[in-house]
């Protein structure tokens, strides 16, 4: 049985006898969180830089390290070396996108999980997904000019924006909503919406099928410089701001009653979660289809190592959802080559044995999850 | 802190739930708010603690109406402990008294070794000081309740509001959660589901019916047998407890059920009619 480490902020007596120290939830959660943070990113670093030196070619990760600095620094010189384009066009847009995606999906889930509070709640819940891969779906089936010429992408997000307003709007009863009738309208709009998307499947050809199933299982290949900005700034920002709203956060966790006893203004700051992690989602969908699981398992992966308290779940979801897809994307590319396989296969299947052991690992310490 | 509720009328959808609630708690005072199930105790008490907006009428604290205050401002001044707290989520106790510093901290502010010290005096108060690093989710429901209370206290608020937070608790931790918060000296608003607790701690009773104040006062004033047999619908005797010489109600069986009654017995049957019967 592990003795939690005494939180350096706080100077709460150490915890003495068996009282105290049974049930003790992390082992991270105190002095040993920020080296903790240092090794996530560390971890981050190393993961990308792995990431970049795998492929048909593969380049030593010295040489790797040298092209990425290179090109970080300001008014280096440019290589005309093969290795150089390889790594620069092709492999880091993708890498630098798995790992935006991840870190967005994951505080995306961990928000989405507060606010609903209920653990089993990502962005499936709210319809997100499917509204998103109806868009995307009727530009792959249908052709970008029966949509009056919008693209993929446009198309994904849009749906996305529709299907939040739609489960929103439904959610809610004269300016109050509650988190069951928020999941209740979430769940039977994404299933409204899948219909629609199963339709248009149905009656797609052959060539557009193969399409539609790599989209609807994500995927980052052909991930270009040009498509980052947007999604990268939209997930610094939103995850920054939840991170200021750490407190309203937790005080989320407690129960609407208590959340407004302390002083949150809970209609508003709901509205506010539900637009943030719906624009993440939707950003990070509209360009790398739609990414199961993690939004789901990530979050708890972060609170079973450092608890519950937004203030360190929140950047610790961040970086182990960013490492994460990183290290999934390396599978999808690498494990069938020459040929590609979506994400999608790749989250759950590696996601969930680890994630079940950690359960099970935890049950054995008579920890509730 | 003085809590005047003045004509308070709450509507959800076109359904009116509480209407002319008109309610003092003086400072320092122990308020039992009592009435049957859905006889609109916890919206009255919402209403307080700005969970649920009244349609009509103002809730004062002090001289300000807590509804044109900000919810942090808000917050500052009252507290709630309600009826069970949701453990779905793994917070140890210290995180859990630590949200009390909530309406205290601007966005960008971070834990201060004062807000620390809160924390741990509350936890302290609460005789919880040794449970500061378990898991919230493994305690027991009185040891929940008390994690809760020492949140109030970290919260600093002067206007402490009890949900029917004694619900779900065994004897023992029902009494300690009401003698911890009597002793508290802060102005009180309890709703409470057992009549007795109501009368061995109350300073002031507010008997609910219907969305509707029945009677205010004492409680030897608003517990009246007849009171008790209309709202509850059940026969009431009104003594007084043989060591704190406080009220003390026992209650007969319901007509329906004279199975219950002895036929030969000792007891003097008179003693379980209420007053009006007893006159006949």
């Amino acid at each position: 049985m592990s003795v939690r480490a005494p939180e350096a902020r706080f100077e709460t007596p150490p915890s003495t006898g068996k009282k105290a120290s049974k049930g003790a939830p992390n082992l991270l959660g105190g002095a040993l969180f920020p080296p903790f943070l240092l090794f996530l990113a560390a971890l981050l670093v190393f993961s990308g830089l792995v990431a970049l030196s795998i492929g048909a070619v593969s380049i030593p990760l010295a040489q790797v390290w040298q092209i990425v600095l290179r090109h970080l620094t300001p008014g280096g010189e440019k290589s005309t070396l093969v290795q150089d384009r390889i790594i620069w066009t092709f492999r880091a847009p993708r890498v630098v996108l798995a790992m935006v995606a991840g870190a967005g999906l994951s505080v995306a889930g961990t928000a989405l999980q507060a606010l609903v509070r209920n653990p089993l709640a990502d962005s499936y819940i709210l319809g997100v997904n499917q509204g998103a891969s109806l868009g995307a779906v009727a530009v792959l089936v249908l052709g970008s000019s029966a949509l009056g010429g919008i693209g993929l992408s446009t198309a994904a997000f849009i749906g996305a924006m529709v299907a939040l307003a739609l489960v929103f709007l439904l959610g809610q009863r004269s300016g109050r909503s509650n988190p069951t009738r928020l999941i209740l309208a979430g769940v039977a709009i994404g299933h409204l919406l899948s219909a629609a998307t199963s339709y248009l499947v149905i009656h797609a050809n052959t060539q557009a099928l193969a399409g539609v199933l790599f989209w609807l299982l994500g995927s980052f290949a052909g991930a270009k410089w040009s498509q980052l900005p947007i999604p990268t700034a939209v997930v610094l920002a939103t995850t920054g701001w939840l991170i200021l709203q750490r407190r309203g956060l937790n005080a989320l966790l407690m129960g609407d009653e208590s959340a407004s006893a302390l002083g949150v203004n809970l209609y508003r700051f709901r509205v506010r979660l539900l637009v943030a992690c719906a624009l993440v989602s939707g950003t990070i969908i509209s360009v790398a289809g739609s990414i199961g699981f993690v939004g789901l398992m990530i979050p708890h992966i972060a609170r079973m190592l450092v608890g519950a308290d937004h203030r360190r779940v929140l950047p610790v979801a961040a970086l182990l959802g960013a490492s994460y897809l990183v290290w999934v994307d390396l599978a999808a590319r690498t494990l069938e080559r020459p040929s590609e396989l979506p994400i999608g296969i790749f989250t759950a299947l590696l996601g969930a044995p680890f994630f079940l052991w950690l359960m099970r690992r935890r049950d054995c310490q008579g920890v509730a999850v | 802190m003085r809590v005047h509720l003045e004509g308070v009328q709450v509507r959800i959808d076109s359904a009116t739930i509480v209407e002319d609630i008109d309610l003092v708690a003086e400072p320092g005072q122990m308020l039992g708010l009592v009435g049957p199930n859905g006889s609109g105790k916890s919206t009255i008490l919402r209403s307080i603690y700005r969970s649920i907006r009244p349609s009509m009428g103002v809730v004062h604290l002090d001289d300000d109406d807590v509804w044109r205050l900000s919810a942090k401002e808000s917050a500052q001044r009252s507290a709630v402990v309600a009826q069970e707290a949701p453990a779905e989520f793994d917070l140890t106790v210290t995180e859990v008294v630590a949200m009390g510093r909530t309406p205290h901290k601007r966005i960008l502010e971070r834990d201060s070794l004062e807000d620390a010290r809160i924390v741990a005096d509350g936890l302290a108060r609460v005789e919880m000081a040794e449970f500061s690093h378990r898991s919230f989710a493994t305690l027991s429901g009185g040891e929940k309740q008390r994690v809760l209370v020492a949140r109030a206290l970290a919260q600093q608020s002067r206007v402490l509001i009890l949900d029917e937070a004694t619900n779900h608790l065994d004897i023992h931790a029902q009494l300690g959660l009401m003698e911890l918060v009597h002793g508290l000296g802060v102005t009180v608003i309890a709703a409470l589901h057992d009549l007795n607790l109501a009368a061995s701690y109350c300073d002031a009773v507010c008997l609910v019916n219907r969305g509707a104040v029945v009677a205010v006062g004492s409680v030897s004033e608003v517990m009246t047998p007849e009171r008790l047999a209309e709202v509850f619908g059940v026969r009431a005797h009104c003594g007084v407890h043989p060591i704190t010489g406080r009220p003390l109600l026992t209650f007969g069986p319901l007509e329906q059920s004279p199975s219950l009654i002895p036929t030969n017995s000792h007891t003097p049957d008179h003693r379980l009619l209420t007053t009006k019967e007893r006159s006949r």
